[in-house]
């Protein structure tokens, strides 16, 4: 990392400064939609994300359970067809949107209920692995010594080394059946190394800035320093790194799912993807299958990857004047 | 480069090489499986094998592994069998080994990763380049964006879109595998042609998606690269435009592309094992999820290891010739 930033880190104030005109009030309420238009990728992110969560929360409320479990209505139907549900021995009928696939289960209710499953595997597990990487990089940061020592070269190895593959032999090798919890609380342990790295750096730079003196010297303890001085500045670096967080968790657990191995009977948005491989979905013109997961989680990806971009010019104000 | 960090990076390669290695031999034993034992009952109740072979196969997996021994002897001879690349035989294809059926799928990975790699680095820095280079068409301005979209998606998802519209559909490209099935792998003409054919796709998957995040970061250090003095001074001398772009430019931004692509091997060989599954390419992948659907743990530990060991490998490779490419790095110890 640079060491020469004269610049205050994520100066998230310096907009509000900036564009002062018009009375107090009337600011005030103007100000998010001065942001929306300062930060156009962050907010586009942002209420994509939310609208995908709510997507899931509020749509799942509407569809029966039963639908997104195998074997409860005719397989293989197209999209837009009348369809005969055979849930719990009933006999009736009813439109559905987006058809059913070939283990008889209704797509729209799986993507309804998978959606909210996955993004809460992918924050679940980014959520530990961000708590463990920020109190590592701090401590690391602040103290150094053997334990930072320890817990940095441990990152640096375990960044190179392909997650997927520990976690298929973990999966195998147990091979008892894990819920959505479980599998968040796995993936979480390879999470942290990131973020880690991200705030340890920032700290160590941040430690040596006049402000952190000034504050040690009138008497500030460490955590104050930490939590009242430190934490605020780093926000916008614990945001990224909280979204990169999320996305790789995601990326891990539909991979697990992908390979077979993910949480059973659950209609995980990865899962979906491994029966409709299993059932050669995509060979045999089955669009209907596959295409809700995939566009669900390329949403859910993209809204990470647009916070993510967002937050550059906010967690590296140089950026701010390129291209 | 110091004989200090020299040893310091040899060191880390083996700890995780044997890391690996005994994670594989710690945790069924921590776990409390015994997983040959559990797959042999396995088989014969699904009479699979009959029971004399089973018998067989345990003695012999028993006697492989030592497990009359104490166990620091079963683990020394654990890490023994694993730096010598033996891995015993193939629980599912007894009485092949592990080695054997792994040399097969390997070179078909090798393959797609290392072409598909040197065609994103390659794509992703021209376009990262252009667009940061002030006098180049608006048109890589425009391509820029989409490109960046599609760098979010992983590369499976992708992988079975692409089946759907150009193998399925349009009929342009086979629908998976790795080569005709029925013709027999062979050194001819023929043959490459045809797993060349098989392989654009699943490349066309990772290219797609991998350009985005080699373009971003060339885009940032070309935009670096024109804030530096040798380059003012380039054009002060009167060097034409091309040569600066090209010379001056992008041969100083894209010596760090090394070092994030050392770093994200990883991801990328897991993305390209999923899309393997996805294709039904003859590779890796394949050869994991048919190891992970058998329970075939000695095929899947040998995987598991020998992909562990290649990443370690190429990143150590990239660090030590990284030196010797780029004169602006030492690993000289700061005084």
């Amino acid at each position: 990392m640079t060491t020469a930033q004269p610049e205050s880190q994520g100066s998230m104030f310096d907009t509000t400064i900036e564009h002062q005109e018009g009375s107090g009030f009337v600011r005030s309420l103007l100000a998010p939609l001065r942001w929306m238009r300062d930060y156009p990728t962050l907010w586009a992110g942002l209420f994509l994300l939310a609208f995908m969560v709510l997507f899931g929360i509020v749509g799942s409320q509407f569809v029966d359970p039963e639908l997104a479990r195998a074997g409860t209505v005719e397989i293989d139907l197209s999209p837009g067809q009348t369809v005969d549900y055979r849930v719990k021995g009933e006999d009736r009928s009813a439109f559905s949107v987006l058809g059913t696939d070939s283990q008889g289960r209704d797509v729209w209710a799986v993507t309804m209920l998978g959606t909210p499953l996955t993004i809460y595997v992918g924050f679940l597990a980014a959520l530990i692995g961000m708590t463990i990487g920020t109190v590592l990089g701090f401590i690391g940061g602040f103290y150094g010594g053997i334990v930072d020592n320890f817990f940095k070269s441990f990152a640096d190895m375990l960044i190179t080394v392909p997650v997927l593959m520990i976690l298929v032999v973990v999966a195998v090798t147990l091979k008892s059946s894990i819920d959505v919890t479980q599998q968040a609380l796995i993936i979480s342990a390879f999470v942290w190394m990131w973020p880690l790295r991200t705030i340890r750096a920032q700290v160590l730079s941040m430690r040596e800035r006049a402000y952190i003196s000034v504050a040690q010297i009138s008497g500030a303890n460490t955590l104050e320093v930490i939590f009242l001085e430190m934490l605020p500045n780093l926000l916008p670096f614990l945001a990224a790194s909280l979204a990169t967080a999320v996305a790789t968790a995601m990326l891990t657990t539909i991979g697990m799912d992908a390979l077979g191995l993910g949480p059973q009977n659950q209609p995980t948005l990865g899962n979906t993807i491994y029966w409709a491989l299993f059932y050669s979905a995509p060979f045999r013109g089955i669009w209907w299958w596959w295409t809700p997961p995939v566009l669900a989680l390329a949403l859910v990806f993209g809204s990470l990857y647009l916070i993510t971009a967002g937050l550059d010019p906010l967690a590296n104000p140089r950026l701010r004047r390129q291209v | 480069m110091t004989a200090e960090y020299l040893l310091r990076r040899i060191g880390v390669f083996f700890l995780v090489v044997w890391g690996a290695a005994s994670f594989n031999f710690i945790l069924p034993r921590i776990a409390d499986v015994n997983p040959i034992e559990e797959r042999m009952s396995q088989l014969a109740s699904r009479g699979a094998v009959s029971s004399g072979n089973t018998e067989a196969m345990i003695k012999h997996f028993e006697k492989r592994f030592g497990l009359d021994k104490p166990l620091w002897e079963q683990y020394v001879r654990y890490i023994w069998n694993f730096a010598r690349f033996d891995f015993g035989f193939s629980i599912a294809f007894f009485p092949t080994q592990v080695r054997s059926v792994i040399s097969q799928a390997l070179p078909w990975t090798l393959v797609l990763v290392t072409v598909s790699s040197l065609i994103y680095m390659f794509l992703g820095m021209a376009l990262g380049a252009l667009v940061a280079w002030p006098g180049a068409s608006r048109a890589f301005k425009l391509l820029f964006p989409p490109i960046m979209a599609l760098s979010a998606i992983p590369y499976y998802l992708v992988g079975i879109a692409l089946i759907h519209f150009f193998a399925f559909q349009l009929e342009w490209f086979p629908l998976g595998g790795g080569y005709t099935v029925g013709s027999s792998p062979g050194w001819d003409f023929d043959f490459y042609l045809d797993a060349a054919k098989h392989a654009i796709l699943p490349a066309l998957a990772i290219i797609l998606v991998s350009i985005g995040f080699s373009a971003i970061q060339m885009r940032g250090m070309m935009v670096t690269t024109q804030g530096e003095d040798y380059m003012l001074l380039a054009e002060a001398k009167g060097a034409k435009s091309w040569r600066l772009f090209a010379w001056y430019g992008v041969r100083n931004a894209m010596l760090p592309q090394i070092t994030s692509f050392a770093l994200t091997l990883g991801h990328v060989v897991s993305g390209v094992i999923l899309v393997e599954v996805v294709f039904g390419y003859p590779g890796i992948g394949t050869m994991l999820l048919q190891s992970i659907r058998n329970f075939d743990y000695t095929l899947l530990y040998g995987i598991v290891y020998l992909v562990i060991l290649s990443i370690a490998l190429a990143t150590l490779i990239l660090d030590l010739i990284y030196p010797r490419l780029d004169p602006r790095i030492t690993y000289a110890p700061r005084s």
